[in-house]
């Protein structure tokens, strides 16, 4: 039934195997987004920080990254991100439950406090775009083991003010370390919208000043993101330097369980971009190139529902740290 | 007159002052159109409009420098770091830039800016969201750190710190917000900086605290009365820099015995500060040495230990009855 003529995914080189584990993370992080959501209105979790609306851009830039290879320092949205580098739905579910085996923090942090060692996920804090000189230095430690790899580092639009974010680029613009900075614009900084955070129409513009390109790509088009992070990362690995890759996408969800997005946005805008959401087009198209059979379909909502659910049940029940275990990891023992 | 939270009384502050001096401006990260991620300046933006009431980029560094900027040309600016641990961001901005203006330009330039920011524990947000890191700003000249414990206080304090010609430290404790209510009065007033509070008079010992830890004080020093018919004087700072040495000593020259109360890690702040003060200024005073109750010398903890973490009135109550048997 598949047509085989002039097939989007694989005229870039994507197998159906590729863009149906795509769709599939896709969707297990879009599930274990609303099962947080839901366990934080039922008074079970504290906090909650969401992808919802960001996850079809995450993964078409995470798929051109190796997750054996590559390193990501990413930031509080990128589910899409760190469940293709192997975090599992329990990892998820423990670090929202803020559970003993949370493989990020231990319950140290917030949820979305990704950090990983054997998952190659450089450990974030709250302050934004701090972990972006982290992936400049790490690129710069790689380039000095002769190691070919790329460094990976996300951020909002509103954090692309800090000077962090400034500093990072630069310094990776000198050197032409193997870097991708990806700017997940969603058009707010929580209140704040675009127009009020930065002067230039473009956040990719700013790559300019830096001396490496910068590209601006629809980051409801999963396959578009995935091109524009495969070029940057052959660049990166070619010794050509750094690249700045700014996704135009929406976070449908407000900013955290804390923020109420009422007060600056209108429904009607919510409701427009839920229409453009990449769960529902990229689905669409797979759907439309038969690669997507509505068994396979029902097999995979089914598959991941019972792993958002087994996961769920599993942190649920996990212990929390022991008290003693907060004084522990400030000095080395 | 109306009974206020600690948010509503620093919002009722902030609108006056906007009101009575058009130097005054508010901005920092969302606080325009939408109020403060804890609506602390609710309504503030529509009331006098975006020209002083606005939001900023995302960039505490450039925010402060702002700051700085406004204040030397003669205006009053307020300015929020959405949480005290992104204090780290603008840090220079503010021990580094603003502190020094005035010294460094021999009293030519000054930078009276008041700096607001949210922090402090027991509300299950984490590190850098919840630290007590006021002790980073005490060993700054030039910059004085207020934080109050109550509705009242904060209004008062507030004012003074808006109209200090100096840049002022204001920390509002995120427990405090809106978990109690007191009588404050519609029209101004202010609080000397500098002047601390005794509210709990007693005669046994002197307990030192401020924000949020003035109300363990309390409890732990009513508890003790009952129980053990021991009084203990529990004194509120309001401010930590300037000290209220004076109130302090008064105190410790009356009871003989003193414990110092704070929130932040044990080592070098501002509990250290008031401990070494005493000794320096009423030792022959003292039956016993001063102690500390402080959170240990590690990283802010997660959610489910931090009231165990931080000083409870058990360990308040542990900390006296020690001070007591030395
Ligand atoms: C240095 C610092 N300042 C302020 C904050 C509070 N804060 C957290 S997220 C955020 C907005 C970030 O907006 P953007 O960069 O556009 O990312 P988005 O959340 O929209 O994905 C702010 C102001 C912070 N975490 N760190
Ligand atoms: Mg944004």
């Amino acid at each position: 039934m598949s047509k085989q003529t002039a097939v989007r995914h694989r005229e870039i080189g994507l197998s159906d195997e590729q863009v149906l584990d795509m769709y599939r993370t896709m969707i297990l992080a879009r599930a274990l987004d609303e099962r947080m959501w839901l366990l934080n209105r039922a008074g079970k979790l504290p906090f909650v920080v969401s992808c919802k609306g960001q996850e079809g851009a995450q993964v078409g830039l995470a798929f051109a990254l190796d997750p054996t290879r590559d390193y990501v320092a990413p930031y509080y949205r990128d589910l899409g991100v760190v469940l293709r580098f192997g975090q599992t739905a329990r990892d998820v579910m423990l670090s929202g439950f803020a559970k003993r085996e949370d493989p990020n923090s231990g319950g140290r942090q917030m949820p979305g406090h990704f950090g990983s060692r054997k998952n190659r996920i450089l450990t974030g804090s709250s302050p934004v775009s701090t972990q972006i000189p982290h992936a400049v230095g790490m690129a710069l430690a790689a380039r000095m083991r002769n190691e070919r790899l790329v460094t990976y580092t996300s951020f909002g639009e509103g954090s692309s003010n800090q000077g962090d974010f400034h500093e990072a680029c630069n310094f990776a613009g000198v050197q032409k370390l193997p870097v991708i900075f990806f700017c997940e614009n969603n058009l707010y900084a929580i209140s704040v919208p675009l127009a009020r955070q930065v002067g230039c129409e473009r956040i990719a513009q700013r790559a300019e000043g830096y001396g490496f390109p910068g590209v601006t790509i629809d980051g409801n088009d999963v396959l578009a993101v995935y091109e524009a992070a495969r070029t940057a990362v052959n660049r990166a690995l070619d010794g050509l330097g750094p690249t700045l890759i700014e996704v135009l996408t929406y976070r449908i969800n407000p900013h955290s369980s804390d923020d109420d997005d009422r007060v600056y946005r209108s429904r009607e805008e919510v409701d427009e971009a839920k229409q453009r959401d990449a769960i529902v087009t990229f689905g669409a198209y797979l759907r439309s190139t038969g690669v997507l059979t509505a068994d396979k379909e029902q097999a995979l909502l089914r598959d991941v529902e019972q792993v958002v659910d087994e996961a769920t049940a599993y942190a649920e029940q996990a212990p929390y740290a022991e008290p003693q275990e907060a004084l522990g990891h400030v000095y080395a023992q | 007159m109306a009974q206020m939270t600690m948010i509503q009384a620093i919002t009722n502050a902030l609108d006056g002052e906007l009101g009575r001096d058009e130097k005054v401006l508010l901005f920092g990260e969302d606080v325009g159109q939408s109020g403060g991620v804890f609506r602390a300046t609710d309504g503030l933006q529509k009331k006098y409009g975006e020209h002083r009431v606005f939001d900023t980029p995302l960039a505490e560094s450039g925010i402060g420098g702002l700051a700085t900027g406004l204040a030397i040309q003669g205006f009053r600016p307020v300015m929020e770091i959405q949480f005290f641990g992104f204090v780290f961001e603008t840090f220079d901005e503010i021990a580094g830039q603003a502190a020094r203006m005035r010294f460094r330009s021999g009293g030519r330039y000054t930078a009276p800016i008041t700096y607001r920011a949210p922090f402090g524990g027991g509300v299950k947000t984490p590190e850098m969201h919840a630290d007590s890191l006021e002790g980073l700003l005490l060993q700054t000249p030039g910059l004085k750190v207020v934080i109050p414990s109550n509705p009242y206080d904060a209004k008062g304090l507030l004012i003074s710190a808006i109209r200090d010609d100096d840049p002022v430290f204001f920390l509002e404790h995120m427990k405090l917000y809106r978990s109690l209510r007191q009588e404050v009065p519609e029209d101004a007033y202010t609080i000397p900086l500098g002047q601390a509070n005794i509210v709990r008079p007693g005669k046994d010992v002197t307990v030192v605290a401020y924000g949020a830890m003035v109300h363990t004080a309390v409890k732990a020093a009513d508890e003790w009365s009952k129980t053990r018919g021991i009084e203990a004087e529990v004194i509120d700072l309001r401010t930590i820099s300037p000290l209220d040495m004076e109130t302090i000593v008064q105190s410790v020259k009356k009871t003989h015995r003193a414990v110092v109360l704070q929130e932040a890690q044990k080592s070098s702040g501002a509990a250290a500060e008031i401990v070494a003060q005493i000794t320096e200024n009423a030792i022959y005073h003292l039956e016993g040495p001063v102690l500390r109750i402080t959170a240990p010398d590690t990283v802010y903890p997660f959610g489910m230990i931090e009231d165990e973490w931080l000083p409870t009135p058990d360990r308040v109550l542990r900390g006296l009855e020690k001070v007591m048997s030395l």
